[in-house]
């Protein structure tokens, strides 16, 4: 009879917590959470707040997430942590950041190529890179 | 002496610029087993997305997101393109523009519109020439991309799909593969292809709070979140690889380039001094 449950803390950037806990305790969507071993399947989302993650031998451990979603299965625990806070207005304010930098890179636009003129100066930087090998190759005899 | 001094200068700067090459080379060196360990550790999550979103698909087989709904008819196509900040890096990034002016090319020729998300400062400079909508840029990631760089691009796409002006997303960066070879890849980001996991063996399902709907779509968006993220690392890998290749070949060239000089050098000084003998000798039996 296992009397712990494999607890996993990954964030898109790293892995931040792995191990077996006694029961995990977070801040769910709709109310606190504790999980214990063979807690019923659940997914849900996490408000920002502290995971604690109870350990066998009695000790504890903290990890702050920016919210995120925590997925239950009866042996093991997932919380699946954002990095950044994240909201709606957040996400729109850096979607129309990422096209105002579009647009200020444009503002400079020199000319405006066609397409068979940038293939052109593809394939001339393609020669030159071409070129350069066939020296190396020259030189190394 | 004529032309040795040249030569002394010529070797000079040669030496010079070998030093810089291989100083670029070991910075490059460094930093590609950072960026491999980074890619490692974003895999987890990725994966574990992967699974739940899997699982939620088996167990709702009637609610279809349109994440993962295939369009009939394809008009406008969205690529995100993942390019690397610096140059000094070798072809890399002009083979994945050159295989991208390609497709851009077929789409053209079927009719269909064209609009990008650029990443990395090279995609910008280059793309930014040719007549093609670009939706939005991201530039400055450094050494160490955050998630959060990339959240306001990523959504551009996302919002156009979700509203019908967008048909097809398609990821392209550098996959790397080890230290001497990276690869171009161009993924289907957008419709999801279906989970092809292991079919469930009994049934069960999760308590959803509050529902599966809204939990579906937010995992969705945030695994296209960590696919992009995970490919700027690769790319980031890749950077790394080809410019620790490209400055070792620079390196290699400059050596070779110092010796046949020396040789050129040792050669004229040769010379001058026969000449001089010949000179004195010649003057002596004058005498």
């Amino acid at each position: 009879m296992a009397s712990t449950i494999q607890c996993d803390i990954v964030s898109a950037e790293s892995e931040i917590f792995s191990g077996e806990a006694s029961m995990v305790v977070v801040s769910g969507e709709e109310g606190e959470l504790g999980i214990a071993p063979r807690h019923a399947p659940l997914l849900t989302r996490i408000k920002p707040g502290q995971v604690r993650v109870m350990l066998p031998d009695g000790g504890e451990e903290f990890y702050y997430v920016s919210g995120g979603m925590l997925e239950v299965q009866p042996h093991v625990v997932t919380v699946l942590a954002d990095t950044a806070a994240r909201a709606a207005d957040l996400d729109e304010a850096a979607a129309v950041k990422a096209k105002e930098e579009a647009r200020r890179a444009l503002v400079d636009r020199t000319a405006d190529m066609g397409m068979a003129e940038a293939q052109a100066q593809l394939a001339e930087a393609v020669a030159q890179l071409a070129a350069l090998e066939r020296l190396r190759e020259k030189l190394k005899h | 002496m004529s032309g040795s001094k040249e030569i002394v200068g010529q070797i000079k700067s040669i030496k010079n610029t070998r030093k810089v090459t291989s100083a670029l080379e070991m910075v490059s060196a460094s930093k590609i087993r950072k960026a491999q360990d980074r890619m490692q550790e974003s895999r987890p999550y990725a994966r574990m997305i992967r699974q739940v979103t899997g699982h939620l698909a088996h167990a709702n087989p009637d609610y279809k997101h349109p994440f993962m709904q295939e369009r009939d008819e394809v008009k406008h196509v969205g690529y995100v393109i993942i390019s690397s900040d610096r140059g000094l890096c070798g072809g890399l990034n002009n083979n994945l523009f050159r295989k991208l002016l390609a497709r851009f090319r077929e789409h053209q020729e079927a009719g269909q519109d064209v609009s990008l998300v650029l990443i990395g400062r090279k995609a910008q400079q280059f793309f930014k020439r040719i007549r093609i909508e670009i939706a939005a840029t991201v530039e400055d990631l450094g050494e160490q991309p955050q998630l959060e760089q990339l959240i306001g691009a990523i959504k551009i796409m996302l919002d156009g799909y979700r509203d019908g002006s967008l048909d097809r997303i398609h990821l392209c960066y550098n996959h790397f593969i080890n230290t001497m070879t990276q690869r171009v890849r161009i993924d289907n980001l957008l419709p999801l292809p279906p989970a092809t996991d292991e079919p469930m063996l009994q049934y069960w399902d999760y308590i959803y709070e509050p529902d599966a709907e809204s939990l579906l779509d937010d995992l969705l968006v945030r695994y296209i979140e960590s696919l992009v993220y995970n490919a700027t690392l690769e790319n980031l890998a890749s950077e790394h690889a080809a410019r620790m290749v490209a400055m070792k070949n620079a390196s290699d060239n400059a050596n070779n380039l110092i010796d046949e000089l020396n040789l050129a050098y040792n050669k004229a000084r040769q010379a001058a001094i026969t000449q001089e003998i010949s000179e004195i000798v010649s003057g002596a039996g004058a005498v």
